[in-house]
């Protein structure tokens, strides 16, 4: 199509045209940036946790004061909760993934290093692989008679300065120490107490991802018996289908065995999960609440335009029509006059979405706009405004071609 | 003049009633998307205590030995137990506080037990922070000395466990501990939580207050943020190479601040002195305002939507122009026939800026409607901020102004325009 005389329209409407091309411009380069952000936080929520996320159940609770047979307490606690029908493993953990607490160390390679290589968490507690479902890829599980009670440890650090304590890391961890290396028999110091690497699992993600992404699965574990004086959260892993029933016997057989006990928290991981990306969650609602808005918006700006221009035209349509053209002509015009502008907004729109990229990296912590995500305003742009200007477009497309003859 | 113009401006906005409604539409969604997220900065970027928030004071010194000290690294917020403790010792402020969040666990009068979130501190946090009292009284620094068995609990928890009398002289029984109440707060709502952000930034006031040295003699449970370097047997103790300690100072004059900023590097030569470290001495004093922004309080995520919500706006009035644009010019004739008859260019302007100003305004009344359903919205997000965001009377008459500030900038181009139409070309094509 001859798009000579569209241009010399516009021309005559300069500003308006303009008007509009601003308006989808700005468009366009606000849904790029908001596609990114939402692609940048669907990553993040599902970021890979390493555990079994569907088969476990978390029992956190509170007791009253010191007790002096913790030991014994927990070892009934779990007993009671092993028994429940359904469970098939179950812990008291130190710490545990998606909930915001967590216990992190400095590591140094050697002894004598002055600043930290990295900074780590560290997961305790009886068979914590085993009942996390982290996956074991190197190396060996813990032996029994490595097991150590967290108290003891902490009142002696002998029992632990001579002899070179075991422990598991995660793959993430060993290439960030090691790279390269498996990490398998390596040593490394925190606290000036060496530990040697005899596994190493696939992935365990750290309770808190305050330190960044990028550190995520930062994670040790030890091989340390908790008690109700040191741990608060028990975890169960058990079929998904089970985890409501086992979770719900879980609280009242703890609230028995101890009556002045407090259940403090009872969910699954997957609630967990859930909870700890709530905030994520609510700008991806948000950030798509704006991409319907601004495209509704600019559709009606559209519309509302194009059907003035097509009311002041009619004398030139009803000509054209009388000049022997088609419905179909006319419908194709304002459509490519659509078409134009909408592509001169869109390139336009592109510079700017770079530019917003760029004030968006400055003030937060957001990498590039891959190139990737411009088609996507692009065509977003394209698609509505076609759809806005389809109908103003047919009603010119009938203006009968006897309006010519009459003076308007 | 002006109610005629306003006469013409309805006559024009029912003559083109879907335009009329678009047009509107767009302000208002515009507008009330604007000030919800408005609202939200306003209430999250507040003063949590206006009379008092430039006297008040965080205090933080870098005590970390050599081998863990970075010079590009933040000076931590908290202090260690020993220097938390000389500092109070030397009372060099107006009022001083030292003070650890932690919790219990209570039993009800039903027989239940219950979780209770608590204080430990020193007797000035309460003058300090201007907390008022509904019975009785808080502490004084002799029972801090003394490591008084007694605790302050809020309103909320006296009227749990003691219905409406006062729970002044009666026992509080706090996990292990036996305490004696020696008053009840009044109502008392810092939101955020400026002296603590650690456990929650946004929340209820603490139920429990107990002397500091009374929460440690009975190892009362303590929750926050635990930074150890080296072995300790109990972080809690005295000379443990821990950090997790709180200390606010309040200090009435600059002159006064000034003497506190050269008292504190006084202390820290001292330490290096001592052979403690060698590192320069890192000295942080910030006011309430300055803490909360370099905690970050507000968060990006509600910046950005302020951002978003802006450039929402600014499409909406991109909108507005140029569907009043082309209104405006298509009523070239009449415009024409207005001037032929003796109408100033003035008086088209004024004609044209009044109906976008008409159309400015109902928007805007309909933008705050809006603003409060977006609002009652976010309310009802899962946030920890959700249930303090609230509209004020500032953010109502700023959404009016802005509505009147965007329909005039609106307005503006169009009316422009139609001052500019010649009426001789105007009524030929008439």
């Amino acid at each position: 199509m001859d798009i000579g005389p569209i241009l010399s329209t516009l021309r005559r409407h300069k500003i308006t045209a303009m008007l509009l091309i601003v308006e989808m411009a700005l468009t366009c380069a606000i849904v790029c940036n908001a596609v990114f952000l939402i692609s940048q936080r669907l990553e993040r929520m599902h970021i890979p946790s390493g555990v079994a996320e569907h088969q476990l159940v978390m029992v956190q609770v509170a007791n009253i004061g010191i007790q002096p047979d913790a030991k014994a307490r927990t070892q009934a606690d779990l007993d009671a909760l092993r028994r429940i029908p359904g469970v098939k493993q179950a812990t008291l953990a130190s710490q545990v993934p998606f909930t915001n607490s967590s216990s992190n160390t400095s590591i140094r390679l050697t002894p004598t290093q002055k600043l930290a290589t990295v900074n780590a968490t560290q997961y305790m507690g009886e068979d914590l692989i085993d009942t996390l479902g982290a996956q074991l890829i190197a190396g060996r599980r813990f032996r029994a008679d490595e097991y150590l009670d967290y108290d003891a440890v902490v009142h002696n650090l002998d029992l632990v300065r001579n002899h070179t304590p075991s422990v598991i890391i995660t793959k993430a961890l060993a290439e960030r120490l090691w790279p390269g290396e498996s990490g398998l028999g390596k040593q490394f110091y925190f606290a000036g107490v060496g530990v040697r690497v005899v596994g190493v699992v696939k992935a365990l993600i750290r309770p808190s991802l305050s330190l960044g992404d990028a550190a995520a699965h930062w994670s040790m574990v030890f091989p340390m018996r908790m008690s109700s004086d040191n741990a608060n959260r028990y975890l169960l892993r058990t079929d998904p289908k089970d985890r409501d029933r086992v979770m719900a016997a879980a609280g009242k057989v703890l609230r028995q065995l101890d009556p002045n006990r407090i259940v403090l928290a009872k969910k699954t991981l997957d609630q967990l999960r859930a909870d700890f990306f709530r905030n994520d969650r609510a700008m991806t609602a948000t950030l798509l609440g704006v991409i319907v808005a601004l495209l509704t918006v600019t559709a009606l700006g559209i519309i509302g335009l194009a059907s003035f221009w097509v009311a002041q035209r009619r004398r030139t349509i009803g000509v054209r029509r009388a000049l022997g053209a088609t419905r179909a002509h006319i419908l194709r015009y304002f459509q490519t006059e659509n078409f134009l502008l909408a592509s001169i907004g869109i390139a336009l729109g592109m510079v700017l979405a770079w530019g917003i990229n760029l004030f968006l990296m400055q003030h937060y912590e957001l990498p590039h706009l891959p190139w990737t995500y411009l088609p996507i305003g692009a065509l977003a742009l394209w698609l509505i405004g076609q759809l806005a200007v389809l109908g103003p477009a047919l009603r010119a497309s009938r203006v009968p071609p006897v309006v010519a003859t009459r003076s308007v | 003049m002006l109610s005629y113009y306003l006469q013409l401006a309805w006559r024009s906005l029912r003559r083109y009633k879907t335009l009329t409604v678009l047009m509107v539409l767009a302000i208002a969604v515009g507008i009330g998307t604007s000030m919800t997220t408005l609202t939200v900065l306003h209430v999250l970027s507040g003063d949590p205590i206006p009379a008092k928030s430039g006297k008040l004071f965080r205090v933080r010194i870098n005590t970390f030995p050599d081998d863990r000290f970075q010079p590009t690294d933040k000076t931590p917020d908290n202090l260690t137990r020993r220097d938390a403790t000389a500092l109070l010792g030397d009372a060099r402020g107006d009022h001083q506080a030292v003070m650890s969040a932690g919790s219990g666990v209570l039993i009800t009068p039903q027989g239940e037990p219950m979780r209770a979130q608590a204080r430990y501190t020193t007797a000035d946090f309460f003058p300090m922070f201007n907390v008022p009292m509904r019975y009785g009284r808080a502490w004084n620094g002799q029972a801090d000395t003394a490591h008084a068995r007694v605790a302050v609990i809020s309103s909320q928890l006296n009227d749990l466990l003691f219905g409406d009398q006062s729970g002044v002289g009666k026992t509080l029984q706090f996990g292990d501990a036996s305490l004696r109440i020696v008053g009840v707060l009044g109502s008392w709502d810092m939101n955020p939580r400026f002296y603590d952000l650690s456990n929650g930034e946004y929340g209820d006031s603490e139920q429990v207050f107990v002397p500091l040295s009374t929460a440690l003699d009975l190892h009362l449970g303590t929750s926050g943020t635990m930074n150890c370097w080296g072995n300790a047997k109990d972080a809690h103790d005295l000379d443990a190479p821990c950090i997790w300690l709180q200390y606010w100072v309040e200090l009435d004059s600059p002159a006064k601040v000034a003497a506190y900023q050269r008292y504190l590097h006084n202390y820290m030569a001292l330490q290096q002195q001592a052979g403690r470290f060698r590192h320069p001495a890192q000295v942080r004093l910030q006011n309430v305002m300055q803490w909360l922004d370099y905690k970050g309080v507000v968060p990006a995520d509600v910046r950005m939507q302020v951002w978003l919500a802006f450039g929402f706006l600014m499409i909406c009035l991109l909108n507005t122009v140029g569907l009043l644009l082309a209104k405006f010019l298509r009523r070239g004739g009449e415009i024409g026939v207005r001037r032929a008859l003796g109408a100033s260019r003035r008086d088209v302007f004024m004609q044209y800026l009044i109906e976008s100003l008409v159309i400015g305004m109902v928007g805007g009344l309909l933008g705050l409607v809006l603003a409060y359903a977006g609002v009652a919205l976010v309310r009802q997000q899962p946030t920890e901020y959700a249930a303090f965001v609230h509209m004020d009377l500032g953010i109502l008459l700023m959404t009016l102004l802005l509505a009147l500030v965007a329909s005039l900038v609106a307005g503006l181009l169009p009316a422009w325009r139609a001052m500019q139409i010649q009426p001789a070309r105007a009524l030929k094509a008439y």
